[in-house]
């Protein structure tokens, strides 16, 4: 995750309280995911940006995690996000995100 | 016999830089916070024989394909090619030594000291190169004093210039309040000059061409050249073709972030279609603050710095000859500025529209290229396989218009993608690294048509939130034989 992108969610969990921001994810390569994710549960693990060392404990999701499909209206679904829906595994990604809330919660 | 303008020639240029990344943007920048990292960087530098044997780079110049390198395992920086060379068949790669000659040779207002030894050095080297002409050894002089360039270091805000981690000369600034003339800029315009100027040298000699029989310069570089009165007035294009004595020729640039040089060739080719210009040249210099931009993710995996090299890319387009491959004008695909900007629409804009316009279905192209960034430099900082996740994407797309099944998607992208191999030089990845495959595969009757797609980032200069791309189709020249066709 680029140093600007660190620096506003940065600034926008200082504004709102970490405890009220939900990140969606919407990147296509389970480990690029998985670093972003990393980046605003416990901090920037290259230690290149603002976040190096920074624990937010954002909580951490991707856009297309299966659960979260009944959330979003079915018609703005297809137009936005059914093309991506095909390519990117969404399951996969969404076992890698919970196993990392879980520990976030612990 | 088409009547839309070729490619009548092509040229790849890489330059071995590895004591300038000290001086890329975003090493610049964190040294600047932390001055230990200069040592890191110092220890996963390549050397020059190790850049060139790296296979994404041997396919940047031509010596092997876009298919050989699907076929060697990953990491490629651990599995070299064997008896690689630095001469490619499409260009060159040139060594951090040889290019100082270049870059002074470039350098027409004293920004560039070397020292006296320094310079007999680089003087040798120039005089043995292929690309270098007389007058490049005419503008070496003989070198300024160690004392004067230490001086100018500590006193003027001059650089320092290292080879091999030594200390050989310094780079000045020209203007002491202005920003756009200040060393650390001047560096990143010379060096774009130098290289781009390689680049068209390389072009005329493949095409048998003199400097006289160009026409016309079109720089798609990505460099802001100017003072504080005009930043990025420009002009790098002319620039450029005066170091390559192109006596007849004039040149202006085009700008369009990481879509450049696809703007450039489309731009270049209305020209030639319109009888305005017959010999028209489109080029890149290379990209000095692009320099280990994603070496935090490299050092943190422990792997080399990939991102020290420079790119150079040039392309010469006229009218049609019979021969080469031809620029379809009339399939140039457009984001138009009332188009959506999620990727599918941007995908509709670039790559259905033109081809429907042609007659083509998506999975009839045979080869699409795209951002052909190399994905070892881009996915261990976590910026993601870009031309694999585009492939996809047009992939998807083909399954939503009922061309192919969902099943059919691994062959899609097997089939018409390709693995990046390009440095990650902004413009330069910019589709064009096929070019010259293509070129070769279809003057060989293995290819019939190539899509080009490019796709640029406005909101990386603040001042639009705008997607932006263009493509066009690439056609084997209906005036070669078909008897050729394998």
């Amino acid at each position: 995750m680029d140093a600007e992108n660190q620096t506003t969610i940065m600034r926008i969990a200082d504004e709102y309280g970490a405890e009220n921001v939900l990140v969606f994810l919407g990147a296509g390569d389970v480990e690029g995911v998985e670093i972003s994710a990393e980046t605003l549960v416990v901090g920037d693990p290259s230690f290149a940006g603002p976040l190096a060392g920074v624990q937010l404990g954002l909580q951490v999701y991707h856009i297309l995690e299966p659960s979260l499909k009944q959330y979003i209206p079915g018609d703005l679904y297809e137009e936005k996000l059914g093309i991506f829906e095909l390519v990117i595994d969404g399951q996969q990604i969404e076992q890698s995100l919970s196993k990392l809330r879980e520990q976030a919660n612990n | 016999m088409s009547t839309n303008p070729v490619v009548k020639a092509f040229a790849y240029l890489l330059v071995h830089t590895p004591d300038f990344v000290r001086y890329g943007s975003k090493p610049h920048r964190e040294t600047g916070i932390d001055p230990d990292l200069h040592r890191q960087i110092a220890s996963h530098l390549r050397s020059f024989e190790e850049a060139v044997a790296y296979p994404p780079n041997q396919v940047f110049l031509g010596n092997l394909h876009p298919e050989d390198l699907a076929a060697i395992p990953e990491p490629w920086w651990k599995h070299p090619v064997k008896q690689a060379k630095a001469n490619g068949a499409y260009g060159d790669f040139v060594d951090q030594e040889a290019f100082y000659g270049f870059l002074k040779a470039a350098d027409l207002f004293d920004l560039v000291y070397l020292t006296p030894k320094f310079t007999q050095i680089v003087s040798n080297r120039l005089k043995q190169h292929h690309l270098s002409i007389p007058q490049d050894l005419e503008k070496l002089g003989t070198g300024k004093e160690l004392d004067k360039i230490e001086h100018a270091i500590e006193e003027q805000a001059s650089l320092p210039l290292y080879h091999m981690g030594e200390l050989v000369g310094s780079f000045q600034r020209h203007h002491e309040e202005d920003a756009s003339l200040q060393a650390h800029v001047l560096m990143e315009n010379l060096m774009t000059k130098a290289s781009g100027a390689i680049a068209v040298r390389s072009l005329l000699r493949r095409a048998g061409y003199t400097p006289d029989d160009a026409d016309y310069l079109i720089s798609c570089s990505e460099e802001a050249v100017g003072d504080r009165y005009n930043r990025g007035g420009g002009n790098m294009a002319k620039a450029v073709g005066e170091m390559c004595q192109m006596r007849f020729a004039t040149g202006s640039d085009t700008k369009a972030f990481c879509a450049g040089p696809i703007y450039a060739l489309v731009h270049g080719a209305s020209l030639v279609k319109a009888g305005v210009f017959e010999n028209l040249v489109v080029l890149g210099g290379g990209c000095l603050s692009k320099l280990g931009m994603k070496l935090s993710g490299h050092l943190k995996h422990d792997m080399p710095i990939l991102e020290d090299v420079l790119g150079g890319i040039a392309f010469l387009i006229t009218p049609d000859d019979g021969q080469s491959p031809v620029i379809r004008l009339d399939s140039v695909g457009k984001h138009n500025i009332g188009d959506g900007s999620n990727q599918q629409d941007i995908m509709k804009s670039l790559v259905v529209n033109p081809l429907e316009r042609v007659g083509l279905a998506l999975s009839k192209v045979d080869k699409i290229s795209t951002e052909l960034h190399n994905p070892e430099i881009t996915v261990p900082q976590g910026s993601g396989n870009v031309p694999l996740n585009n492939y996809k994407l047009m992939a998807a797309l083909a399954v939503m218009r009922g061309e192919i099944s969902r099943d059919d998607i691994s062959r899609f992208i097997e089939e018409r993608g390709m693995p990046g191999f390009s440095p990650t030089q902004g413009h330069i990845p910019a589709a064009v690294p096929y070019l010259g495959h293509a070129a070769e595969a279809m003057e060989q009757g293995k290819l019939n048509t190539a899509l080009f797609v490019a796709k640029g980032s406005l909101f990386l200069g603040r001042m639009s939130q705008l997607s932006d791309g263009m493509s066009f189709l690439l056609e084997r020249n209906p005036g070669l034989s078909y008897e050729k066709k394998a």
